[in-house]
């Protein structure tokens, strides 16, 4: 007579129950309970929706008519995995879900190791987002990543997770340790067949240790029509720096999801990222940094270029526990905004409890700045050239502050080519 | 040559010119001196072009093409040339990358080939020599970081690059001090040629000592209210500009 008005399963949430059961009925036992949990904290929320505070702005929901069905393993061909494009690397390739050795480098580097697992990471997640459980209820594949202690690993790490077909969806688990002392370049490229629609669900564990310095980049370079849904819950150990950069160009609909700990003391981590949207896309960015030591410090430096009928969604959160003194953390977004419907939801957020802190957040939104526009006509450029310079401006200094040189090209020459700004003179 | 006939232009509504007659012909260079808030910068933005400010009444003519038909770029193009009061910081823009770019985009609208870049390394070159612009400034991003002298001797070395016809420099003298004063008129100076014509906008008449006018104008209100020779700076700085304000208020 109390009991709780039971909200209505969407349509999604149904074909997601069907999905469950059809994976249950085939999963080992030592799984069988994990996803099992994953699956019950899943239902118990249930698909995010606007009325849930972390989600407001990116009503998943109204948002996901279904749930596509599982993605069976195929083996495309290797010219449709872009990745890195032209750099060398050592590649990973995970397509549907899954670990594709043929796809990916075999070759021996001192120092790294990979491994092909189930997906169902061992770890204590640092979340308990609806979404990040769905994940290892449903995880069809994996792989996890080990960097020993001191190995400095020369070759980029090129992490290629391709979705290859339409009306599919694919669920990949992945964890990453990172030893002491360690350094390493990641790059990690979500991708599909061009104007396919499907479902990716990525949830990714970093654990990395004392004094290594790590480089991430993401490239969110999906199919326009796909849904892209990607959660990083990342531990830092002490006197590390860690640099993470997203390039946000591809999906319908995405969200990238980042929760970071700071575990040791006197660590760096700079999280920034370009958002670059068009159309009727929705990109959301979404942090949570949390500052649980002292003297550790953490640059939020976002950018979004927004077009059309596209909305950029960023919320970031930065908490500083009670014993995080000489935390030092600042969180700029900045935002052009290039149509008189393109939309911006910035919700940048302070949680401090410690008293001896430097923090700080802002967010600036505008259009094309007329005085430099004027600038650049009055010296014979014409006007379309002129406002993307300054647009290629706007990402370029984003872009710059990540300092891997071979990143900063490749992540330049994306830009311009978004821009169709190839009759720009480079450097 | 420059016609100005009558002309009428507003910013936001607010009437700032009211009636500007002036021809400046290939070869001259003529001065325009005037109190604060005569109208001085708004002409010079009125000529190369800047949105909102709109021309209400008279013409602007430029070898015969009006000038009212053609945009910011297309004025560049047909060899018009603002050195800027206050030069804008473009962070993310190379120095480098936008004197190429713009120098090949007005090329291009003139129906011309773009430089090669061997060839337009070693005219930026040259020219950066003679204005003192260091290899350092041109590996920065566009003005920023420049202090008001490099700013000015930077678009100066601008105009030397793109050789307008027509150039209209906006208190180029002011930031500047006496060094600099000097490098940047002898950059002016080295352009002066029988094809080119110059307005040079200023409150003093110390610059005028360097780049020497054959007619200097008085703005006040937004009209000329007096023209002369270069004796005329020479009067304004002895005797400021009173007579002339308050002529316009009588």
């Amino acid at each position: 007579m109390n009991a709780p008005a039971k909200i209505q399963e969407t349509n999604a949430e149904q074909s997601l129950n069907a999905q469950f059961d059809a994976i249950f009925a085939q999963t080992t036992q030592k799984n069988a309970n994990q996803r099992k949990q994953a699956w019950d904290a899943f239902k118990a929320k249930g698909i995010p929706h606007r009325r849930v505070e972390e989600w407001h702005y990116t009503d998943l929901r109204s948002k996901m008519n279904d749930a596509f069905a599982l993605a069976s393993k195929t083996t495309p061909k290797a010219e449709a995995l872009n990745g890195a494009g032209e750099l060398k690397t050592y590649r990973i390739a995970i397509v549907n879900g899954r670990y594709a050795p043929k796809l990916s480098s075999n070759q021996e580097v001192a120092g790294l190791s990979v491994a092909e697992t189930s997906g169902v990471l061992e770890a204590q997640l640092g979340t308990d987002d609806a979404m990040a459980s769905l994940n290892q209820a449903l995880v069809q594949g994996g792989i996890s990543i080990k960097i020993d202690a001191n190995a400095k690993i020369g070759l980029p790490i090129e992490i290629v997770r391709y979705t290859d077909g339409s009306d599919i969806s694919s669920y990949t688990g992945t964890s990453v340790e990172i030893g002491d002392n360690a350094k390493a370049l990641i790059i990690e490229s979500f991708e599909g067949d061009a104007n396919a629609a499907y479902q990716s669900n990525a949830l990714t564990e970093v654990k990395v240790g004392d004094k290594a310095d790590v480089h991430w980049l993401k490239l969110q370079v999906e199919s326009p029509k796909a849904q892209h849904i990607e959660t990083l819950s990342v531990e830092l150990g002490a006197e590390t720096n860690f640099q993470h950069f997203i390039y946000n160009e591809g999906s319908a609909l995405s969200r990238a999801q980042l929760f970071l700990e700071f575990k040791g003391e006197c660590t760096h981590a700079g999280l920034r990222g370009t958002s670059l949207l068009k159309d009727s896309q929705h990109a959301d960015i979404t942090l949570f940094v949390n500052h649980a030591v002292p003297g550790c410090e953490s640059r939020e430096y976002y950018r979004a270029v927004v077009d059309d009928k596209a909305r950029s969604v960023f919320q970031g959160k930065i908490i500083v526990k009670q014993a995080a003194q000489k935390t030092d953390g600042q969180m700029m977004i900045k935002t052009l905004l290039l149509s008189d419907t393109a939309e911006i939801n910035a919700k940048p957020e302070l949680e401090i409890f410690a008293d001896d802190v430097q923090c700080a957040h802002g967010s600036t939104t505008g259009d094309i700045d007329e005085d430099l526009l004027f600038y650049l006509m009055a010296r014979g450029i014409p006007e379309a050239q002129a406002r993307k310079i300054l647009v290629l401006a706007f990402l370029s200094e984003a872009i710059e502050e990540f300092e891997e040189e071979q990143c900063v090209d490749l992540l330049e020459a994306m830009t311009r080519k978004w821009l169709h700004a190839d009759d720009l003179v480079s450097e | 040559m420059l016609e100005i006939k009558n002309l009428h232009a507003e910013v936001d509504g607010n009437k700032i010119l009211r009636g500007i007659d002036l021809t400046v012909r290939p070869g001259e260079i003529h001065a325009i001196m005037g109190p604060n808030g005569s109208g001085k910068s708004t002409l010079s933005y009125v000529l190369a072009g800047k949105e909102d400010y709109e021309i209400t009444e008279g013409s602007i003519t430029y070898n015969g093409v009006d000038w009212e038909e053609l945009g910011a770029d297309e004025r560049a193009a047909a060899g018009m040339f603002l050195a800027f009061q206050y030069p804008i910081e473009i962070p993310g823009v190379a120095t480098m990358t936008f004197l190429k770019t713009a120098l090949n985009a007005q090329r291009k609208a003139r129906g011309e080939d773009e430089i090669s870049t061997p060839d337009f390394m070693k005219l930026v070159r040259e020219k950066a020599k003679e204005l003192k612009v260091t290899p350092d400034m041109l590996k920065r991003p566009l003005n920023v970081g420049f202090s008001g002298g490099e700013k000015k001797r930077a678009e100066i070395l601008q105009m030397s690059l793109l050789e307008p016809s027509l150039c209209v420099l906006d208190e180029t003298d002011s930031g500047l001090d006496i060094d600099a004063l000097r490098i940047v008129s002898e950059g002016v100076n080295q352009l002066r040629s029988p094809d080119r014509s110059m307005i040079v906008i200023t409150h003093y008449q110390r610059l005028l000592d360097h780049i020497v006018p054959d007619v200097v104008h008085v703005l006040s209100k937004g009209k000329i209210v007096k023209t002369g020779g270069k004796e005329l700076a020479l009067e304004l700085e002895k005797n400021g500009y009173a007579d002339y304000v308050d002529e316009e208020a009588a």
